[in-house]
């Protein structure tokens, strides 16, 4: 008889995140009232964030699949071939709950994860990329929430040494209570070396590995599938404390073990902590485990089954090991200074045995344990689509130079410098592209082949119109990697959103689900890992729906890429795509006007393709020496860019006949580029035609200076000051 | 040339500056775990290599400056064996008593990674015969406790034996104390031993010899260790 204690009671049941009905599930499932331990490892496996219950149903429409995938979703990372024998393992992952509550360690612990996630695969991670939301600016606890949530990403990343290339940035008011650390990681590996979590063989050790288990991060998975309310504060004992030292030398550990072939399977302890990556591995393998907890290594005394099963303390591994090979592999982690204990064996009973001081405190089955998670079909109702906004009917008493100086110094187009000079975006000598551009671009070892990586969504679309939104997020994401050159190949996405069981919100994730997914077919950009963080609600109130993309393309030769700084003054000013001026939904309206209303821009996903493309073209062509892609803000904010990147001006035209000047200059259209070339007679215009892709000159690169025909001149320096200026002054930090 | 790079737990720009060794070089230095107890025979060249060394949890580098290894590269410099120690490194080498001072936490609190501007104040060093002399070069500082001090006695005799090697300076090439990104005194960013023969400095030379990820003015240090040790 499993001993009892406490009793399980409706309170416990509740404080655990179970509903009445997932205990009677439990009931029916193991026919008998559970233990303690068995109700928190319950509770650990059927929280929404491990059993994506809500979502699951959903997620089925994405497409996975394509000829250089690898790996799907389901692993602790996509991995996909990118030719020459290796491949790109990459996922993003949020840390939200935790980032909000104790926003140092929060942000470094999701940084820990996420490259765990990665070389848990056999993968040496070359890169990390964020995206981060904030509240509004003058929301009490922003500052301190953006110095915390800084600190914590540079100090892990920067300590364990990998380059942190890319990111975003975005302020809003409707993150005030709930910020966002979305954070990704991008590895190497060779493409026939890659290390998965299901065990294989009956009787052999499983094996921990890594720091010692204390009593942080318990619940912090159960944390994390709830609202906010009164009380936030009181959950800072969930939050996990990282240790960037001690997941180098686990790294360091991990690729040597894998390298002397001692790894049969392999799974880190994230979310869920030992419970979790133990019922993985014996799943996954048609396999039971046994488990020992008198042989867990523990930093404290005392440590309850229940605890140990629980915590989440970070930079943990199991692993199945080789026959024969235990000394081996246990020599190489003395030798980096690490835990090394058989903690249990796998078994061929399909149970999941927990043993601690000679009792049995678990014996669950171990495939339901995650097959028979509640599965949830949860009501959903449609979003009100919103009418497009007429340019003509904006009263508007700002100059064109006014609106874009307005603009570059607002919060969410202002340098990002300040944030991410705190991070070595330089370390492993790969950056060749550093961040501040459309996507970083990373060496892949000795070249010439390289990685462009890049994150992007525009949370306002996807509160207007989810599934415009989510095929926005797609679009631009691939977008960006198109920009420096890159052949898009896959993408990763991060799920975030409110309280999933009120109907409105659901038919936001919904609906961003099958826009992600159309976009994705129609891109040939398969979604190859993921995560979902519902429940980003205080009091109520829920964050904009922000289903972040991190995407992920290679460059066959890295000499090829191009940035979006102008190259040289007398060069023509290109603009590819459509222009409608299309205002709904636009930074303009909401920065300028203070209205977050209308459609967003409707993405033309055949364009979107066609004009992509092309621009790929020229640029392994060598005829264009700058492109960016034109995203929020529109085309004056996207040549502002190009222009503080190099400090040379540019001779704007005057907007053709027939769209307005504030929908030219700040229309949000899709599926448009700008570029620039030494001589436009180069063929450029012709082939354009010929592909069916909207050209038109707009302009010459020159001067120090932007001109609009009829209104005042914009000195680059005044506006590299603007836009340099808004950050540093906001965190009180100085500009040195 | 025969150079041997350190390897403590918690170094992360060993490869970084291996990487930099072979490609002006041409040849890969040996790896050397900080257990070990000598340095492979016929080094020439010691490295000191840049990261968070034992996760920085006491003062940067007063574990490592400990470690097993670390007797023979006090030898080495004794004998006067040539010594270069790169941020975390440089750290080292002043916990290790090789060099004067300690690097305390930046002036604002935060870590910099940005490209910096120095002042190379003199070539008549094993490090830095390639440079022109007062040549100001773009490297990259990468640090969070990258702040040069020591007492003023010690100041005045790194500056009176000419032993400051680099220097921060302004876009105009100009030293400024008050601007200094880190807030080292003197706007020091890298000294050396009294033989000159064991230099330190924060910023990262092995990450500006690659045309392709930046500019190259990291390349002539490389270079000038290359040309001393052919000779050697």
């Amino acid at each position: 008889m499993i001993p009892n204690e406490p009793k399980i009671t409706p309170e416990l049941v509740a404080e655990h995140g179970l509903k009445p009905d997932e205990y009677e599930r439990i009931l029916k499932l193991i026919g008998r009232e559970p233990s303690f331990t068995e109700l928190g490892i319950f509770s650990a496996m059927w929280n929404e964030h491990c059993s994506y219950k809500s979502s699951r149903l959903h997620l089925k429409g994405l497409p996975t699949k394509a000829p250089w995938v690898i790996q799907g979703p389901g692993e602790n990372a996509g991995v996909i071939d990118i030719g020459n024998g290796l491949a790109a393992v990459f996922k993003m992952e949020s840390h939200n709950h935790p980032s909000y509550i104790e926003p140092h360690q929060g942000a470094g612990t999701g940084v820990g994860g996420i490259l765990r996630d990665v070389f848990t695969m056999g993968a040496r991670p070359i890169a990390a990329l964020n995206a981060l939301r904030f509240g509004d600016p003058t929301h009490p606890r922003t500052r301190h929430l953006v110095a915390g949530v800084v600190s914590g990403i540079g100090g892990y990343g920067n300590s364990f040494g990998v380059p942190t290339v890319g990111g975003l940035v975005g302020f809003h008011t409707r993150y005030d209570g709930n910020c966002l650390v979305n954070a990704m990681a991008v590895g190497l590996a060779e493409a026939d070396k890659i290390f998965y979590a299901a065990a294989t063989g009956v009787g052999l050790p499983v094996v921990y590995l890594g720091s010692k288990t204390g009593r942080d991060g318990i619940h912090g998975a159960t944390m994390a599938s709830a609202e906010f309310g009164e009380g936030a504060e009181e959950k800072r004992p969930t939050v996990q404390v990282g240790d960037p030292f001690a997941e180098k030398l686990l790294l360091e550990a991990c690729l040597e073990i894998m390298e002397a072939g001692c790894v049969v399977s392999i799974q880190d302890m994230g979310a869920a902590g030992l419970t979790c990556s133990a019922v993985e591995m014996g799943a996954k393998g048609d396999l039971g485990i046994e488990l020992n907890l008198d042989n867990v290594p523990c930093r404290e005394a005392g440590m309850s089954a229940y605890e140990m099963m629980l915590s989440e303390s970070q930079e943990r591994m199991l692993m199945v090991i080789a026959p024969g090979k235990e000394d081996e592999a246990e020599a190489i982690f003395r030798k980096w200074g690490l835990d090394f204990a058989i903690v249990g064996y796998t078994t061929d009973t399909l149970r999941f045995v927990v043993k601690h001081k000679g009792e049995t405190v678990a014996d669950l089955p171990i495939k339901e344990l995650g097959d028979e998670a509640p599965l949830y079909d949860r009501p959903w109702v449609e979003t009100p689509k919103q009418a497009p906004i007429d340019p003509a009917s904006l009263e508007v008493n700002h100059t064109i130079p006014g609106i874009l100086e307005r603009l570059i110094g607002s919060p969410d187009f202002a340098s990002k410098r300040w944030i991410w000079e705190q991070y070595d975006h330089l370390i492993l000598n790969n950056t060749v592209q550093r961040p501040g551009g459309d996507a970083a671009v990373v060496r892949v070892n000795e070249g010439p082949k390289a990685l462009a990586m890049t994150t992007d969504v525009t949370p306002r679309y996807c509160e207007a119109d989810p599934f415009e939104g989510g095929k926005q997020a797609v679009a631009e994401a691939w977008r960006n990697l198109v920009a420096v050159g890159a052949k898009p190949l896959a993408l990763t996405d991060n799920l975030n959103f409110g309280n999933p069981e009120k109907p409105e919100i659901m038919g936001q994730l919904v609906g961003c689900l099958k826009g992600i997914a159309e976009a994705a077919k129609a891109l040939d950009f398969p979604v190859v890992s993921g995560n979902v963080s519902l429940y980003n609600e205080t009091f109520g109130r829920a964050i904009l729906p922000t289903p972040t993309i991190g995407g992920v393309g290679v460059l066959d030769d890295v000499s090829k890429t191009i940035s979006l700084a102008f190259e040289n003054a007398g060069e023509a000013i290109l603009l590819i795509g459509e222009t409608k001026g299309w205002l709904g939904q636009s930074a303009f309206l909401a920065e300028i006007l203070d209205r977050e209303d209308g459609a967003p821009p409707p993405v033309d996903l055949a364009a979107e393709r066609r004009n992509g493309d092309f621009v790929r073209s020229l640029i392994e062509e060598g005829l264009v020496t700058a492109v960016h892609d034109v995203s929020d803000g529109g085309l004056l904010v996207a040549i502002a860019e190009m222009a503080l990147a190099s400090g040379i001006g540019a001779n704007l035209l005057a907007p053709p006949a027939g769209v307005s000047p504030l929908g030219w200059w700040f229309g949000e259209d899709q599926a448009r580029y700008v570029i620039t070339c030494g001589n436009p007679k180069n063929g450029i215009l012709k082939r354009a035609e010929e592909a069916g892709v909207p050209i038109q000159k707009i302009g010459a690169t020159g001067g120090d200076r932007i001109t609009v025909p009829g209104e005042r001149p914009m000195p680059v320096d005044a506006l590299r000051e603007r836009n340099e200026a808004w950050l540093p002054i906001y965190m009180g930090a100085g500009l040195i | 040339m025969k150079a041997a790079v350190i390897v403590f737990p918690g170094s992360n720009r060993e490869g970084d500056v291996a990487r930099a060794l072979k490609a002006v070089s041409g040849h890969s230095p040996a790896m050397v775990w900080h257990a070990e107890t000598a340095l492979p025979a016929g080094t020439d060249l010691v490295v000191l290599p840049g990261g968070f060394s034992y996760g920085d949890y006491l003062r940067c580098g007063a574990i490592a400056a400990r470690a097993g290894i670390m007797d023979a590269v006090r030898a080495h410099a004794a004998r006067g064996g040539l010594v270069l120690g790169i941020c975390n490194g440089f750290q080292i080498l002043c916990e290790s008593g090789l060099l004067p001072g300690v690097l305390v936490r930046n002036a604002r609190l935060r870590f910099i990674c940005r490209e910096a501007l120095l002042r190379v104040e003199r070539i008549d060093t094993p490090y830095t015969r390639k440079y022109a002399k007062g040549a100001v070069i773009r490297i990259p500082v990468a640090h969070g406790e990258g702040n040069y001090t020591a007492d003023a006695e010690t100041l005045r005799r790194l500056e009176g034996e000419g032993r400051v090697i680099f220097r921060y300076v302004t876009t105009a090439g100009q030293r400024d104390d008050e601007q200094v990104l880190n807030g080292a005194a003197n706007s020091i960013a890298g000294i050396a031993s009294e033989k000159l023969n064991v230099l330190g400095l924060m910023p990262h030379p092995e990450n500006h010899v690659d045309p392709l990820v930046g500019p190259t003015d990291g390349r002539p240090l490389f270079e000038s260790l290359a040309g001393v040790l052919e000779r050697a």
